[in-house]
């Protein structure tokens, strides 16, 4: 499968006061420029360059699954700093439709998003959809749960509706095994090759190649061969975050920064909790997705740098706090936790408040950590982060000491 | 708070400012205006952030006590008035005691007690409850306390809007004296509640009664949509109009639908509540108003940036559509239906309109986004629609107000009917 990283149509291109760029993604689409490694880990801190705007890495992207980002306008999620976000090509395809998204100018017309947006191929649906679909050579069969009609989602349909881009994968459950899992890193490698045929616009649209092969070092190792031969400007490591054991993700992931060209961005699939956005980032990816922090929000969940704070427990009902006294957030600049607990009760605004609390998170512990890299401290503020994240060090999960040995950070005992 | 009009039409509409509302005393509002509906303090669906970027705003925002009772414990505690719980900076807060779109069911008045139902339930309000709650929200302005249950039921005897009247004015007195030794409250008005039910001679009774207390202004109780036919409301309004004095103001509660806010600005009313939008907002609809009145009259109700003519009511609504034709059925919906001043953006002939919601609006939905994407939003159930919808809802109801005041002043208020509220004159 593939993930386009889509860049907009010209319409919304031209919107946005930047020629300059315009006129340089005629040339190249993407270009990364590292700005900063880690001597001691595989972090790196990079200047990814799309049409849209420039994106600082590491980077947290919010998901706009439905082409909204949960009840926030695309105003706050600009003001949040965020400069790139995703969309999904399974559920726009099916609703409303390729036709009717180009006829809006593109996605970004469409919703009116005038920075980066990253279109993901239906992969990920098929898992979460497994019963209704059906994986042929020629594509993957949905049923709409809509309409009841079957659609047949091609890799190259697949590009068409991204007017941006993504691409098709057949991706299987990551904790699936066996023979299923090559058949379908086999042919993930196929579709990339119908994708990069059917990308019309290869200048403007950034398609990305998906690294398969589930949790089999072997076929993992196989695919990456494969695909690093193919001239895309980026990879995505995905068939992972699917429930697998944590101890064979993290395996996953340096396995794949480790035989990944250096000068391209990596794209880590589905992953948004902090520890592991920190640990991966040690791991040497650039770019994540999760739809985690602003699910959670809306169950009243705000993310904090000690973990999580329901809002709508009792205990919150008299704190007059902010969420986080340090966070700078426009929920956490007017809002105290004893008001969204009283909110909660009376109206989805309380859920808003907590989703901008949660993507200012996110991507402010993404800033961190990059400006950490580039001052050189980056081992220091991954210990920091653990030692506020966990009361005592024997709560560290086993995977993550492990995985931050891998890159050489020992975590301190308290 | 004073009022000061600056136009007053003998027994019919009044034109003005109130001014030095709030204990800061630096806040005005036009008359007829409407407030800022809120439930416990939040625009529904807004945060403070897509809320301001609708300006100018109304200065005077409503909580109603309904949403904010249960927290009693909470505000006692916190100590620095709801305002400051919430948020809520540069605004005059006014508190009423039961949520417009809270379904209130009978039968649970005493002769000491009214009842708010909050979210967990009931909540029972003696005086002293009552204001000591009014002493930890710190209003700027507040109805008082009122047994507003005479609406309720279609046999309610003489006896029974008797008693409501009585017991209200009971209410206001035992109000007024705890209001007066209440350190928190100084600078704060309290609104007396006009009752009387369809009685004439209860609501002259309760107007008068109530004009004797040293009360900030008027609220009119029991006028609710789907509780009274339009002509008898505006019959008694006027009546009650006359025995309160001009220079206080008088809000009208439970009264949204453009159509009936003009009769009862007709009548003598000066301030709405403003739940209608999220009314509109929450069927899915588009309030689209045709406010230029400068237009030639020629095309009154034909221009094509009036999508209202796009209803199925539509073509039949220009020739022969009166407000008063569908009240039966809307008293049986409660007021949920649609209403001709508004499009349904769930409808599939939305699917592919890549025009804003209503040409020229300049509300934040409407400079940014297309009928097609809020019809996506609605069909895909996404939050984002109930905040676009509200911030658009929003813009058009106080343009409403605003465009009614400019006809007022301009001696075009048949002209505002004809073309805003489509009303044809009977001839």
């Amino acid at each position: 499968m593939a993930a386009p990283i889509d860049s907009a149509s010209d319409v919304v291109a031209s919107k946005t006061s930047m020629p300059s760029l315009k006129s340089l993604s005629a040339v190249s689409p993407l270009t990364l420029r590292i700005i900063a490694e880690c001597p001691v880990t595989k972090a790196r801190a990079c200047d990814l360059k799309l049409p849209h705007s420039l994106v600082n890495t590491p980077v947290f992207m919010p998901v706009g699954t439905q082409g909204t980002l949960k009840g926030i306008t695309s105003d706050q999620l600009e003001d949040l700093g965020c400069k790139i976000c995703l969309g999904n090509t399974y559920h726009l395809g099916m609703r409303p439709g390729p036709a009717l998204i180009e006829k809006a100018n593109g996605l970004h017309g469409f919703m009116n998003w005038k920075r980066n947006l990253l279109t993901d191929s239906g992969g990920f649906q098929m898992v979460s959809l497994v019963e209704l679909s059906e994986v042929t050579e020629e594509g993957v069969k949905f049923k709409s749960p809509y309409d009841g009609n079957e659609i047949l989602l091609t890799p190259e349909k697949s590009i068409e509706i991204q007017t941006a881009s993504v691409r098709l994968d057949d991706v299987v459950s990551s904790t699936v095994t066996g023979p299923r899992v090559e058949e379908a890193m086999h042919r993930s490698i196929r579709w990339l090759d119908r994708c990069i045929g059917a990308n019309q616009n290869p200048e403007k649209q950034n398609l990305f190649a998906i690294i398969q092969g589930g949790l089999s070092a072997d076929l993992r190792k196989t695919c990456l061969d494969e695909m690093t031969k193919r001239d895309v400007p980026g990879f995505a490591i995905g068939g992972l975050s699917g429930g697998e054991e944590k101890d064979d993700f993290w395996r996953m992931v340096t396995l794949s920064t480790e035989h990944l060209p250096r000068h391209k961005p990596r794209y880590l699939m589905g992953v948004g909790y902090a520890v592991d956005l920190v640990v991966c980032v040690a791991l040497g990816c650039d770019m994540f997705d999760c739809v985690f922090p602003t699910r959670t929000a809306r169950f009243g969940s705000a993310l904090v740098p000690w973990g999580s704070l329901q809002v709508k427990q009792k205990q919150y009902a008299k704190d007059f706090q902010p969420i986080d006294p340090d966070c700078k957030c426009p929920t956490c600049k007017r809002h105290s936790r004893a008001y969204l607990h009283a909110l909660f009760k009376n109206d989805t605004a309380a859920m808003h408040h907590i989703t901008i609390h949660n993507i200012s998170y996110q991507l402010t512990l993404m800033l961190s950590a990059r400006q950490s890299i580039i001052d050189g401290r980056f081992p220091d503020f991954v210990k920091n982060f653990m030692r506020k994240m966990f009361p005592s060090s024997d709560q560290y999960p086993s995977w993550a000491v492990d995985a931050l040995a891998s890159v050489n950070i020992t975590l301190d005992q308290h | 708070m004073k009022l000061e009009l600056s136009r007053v039409v003998q027994g019919g509409y009044r034109l003005g400012v109130l001014r030095e509302i709030g204990r800061a005393s630096t806040s005005s509002l036009e008359v007829p205006g409407c407030l800022l509906y809120t439930r416990c303090g939040t625009v529904p669906h807004l945060t403070q952030d897509t809320l301001h970027t609708l300006s100018p705003l109304p200065s005077v925002t409503q909580l109603t006590l309904s949403t904010v009772a249960e927290h009693q414990e909470v505000l006692e505690e916190y100590k620095d008035g709801f305002k400051k719980f919430a948020g809520l900076h540069d605004t005059v807060l006014y508190c009423s005691l039961h949520d417009p779109l809270t379904p209130r069911p009978a039968g649970h008045v005493t002769n000491k007690t009214v009842s708010v139902w909050g979210s967990g339930g009931r909540i029972e309000l003696t005086v002293g409850r009552f204001m000591a709650l009014q002493k930890a929200l710190r209003p700027d302005l507040y109805q008082s306390m009122a047994d507003g249950e005479t609406w309720q039921g279609d046999a309610t005897s003489r006896k029974r809007l008797r008693k409501s009247v009585d017991r209200t004015l009971a209410h206001l007195d035992e109000c007024l004296l705890i209001h007066q030794q209440t350190a928190e409250l100084q600078g704060a008005e309290v609104l007396g509640v006009v009752e009387g039910g369809d009685s004439l001679e209860e609501r002259l009774r309760s107007a008068r009664e109530t004009a004797k207390r040293p009360v900030g202004g008027f609220c009119l109780d029991g006028f609710q949509t789907g509780s009274m036919d339009g002509p008898l409301r505006t019959q008694l309004i006027s009546a009650v109009a006359v025995e309160l004095p001009e220079d206080k103001p008088r809000l009208l509660q439970g009264v949204g639908r453009p159509d009936e806010v003009v009769a009862c600005v007709e009548a003598g009313v000066d301030l709405f509540e403003s739940f209608f939008p999220f009314q509109v907002t929450e069927r899915g609809c588009a309030l689209t108003f045709d406010l230029d009145l400068s237009l030639d009259p020629e095309r009154a109700g034909i221009t094509p940036s009036t999508p209202v003519l796009e209803l199925e009511l539509g073509e039949e609504l220009d020739e022969t559509w009166q407000p008063e034709r569908g009240r039966d059925a809307e008293l049986e919906d409660g007021a949920e239906t649609m209403t001709p001043f508004e499009m349904d953006l769930k409808d599939t002939k939305y699917r592919g309109d890549f025009r804003p919601l209503v040409e020229g609006c300049g509300c934040y939905c409407c400079t940014n986004h297309q009928r097609a994407y809020l019809h996506h939003l609605l069909v895909t159930n996404e939050l984002l629609a109930g905040v676009l919808l509200m911030l658009h809802n929003t813009a058009q109801y106080t343009a409403f107000f605003r465009a009614l005041r400019a006809a007022l002043a301009n001696d075009q208020l048949e002209l505002f009917k004809t073309r805003v509220l489509r009303i044809k004159r009977v001839v």
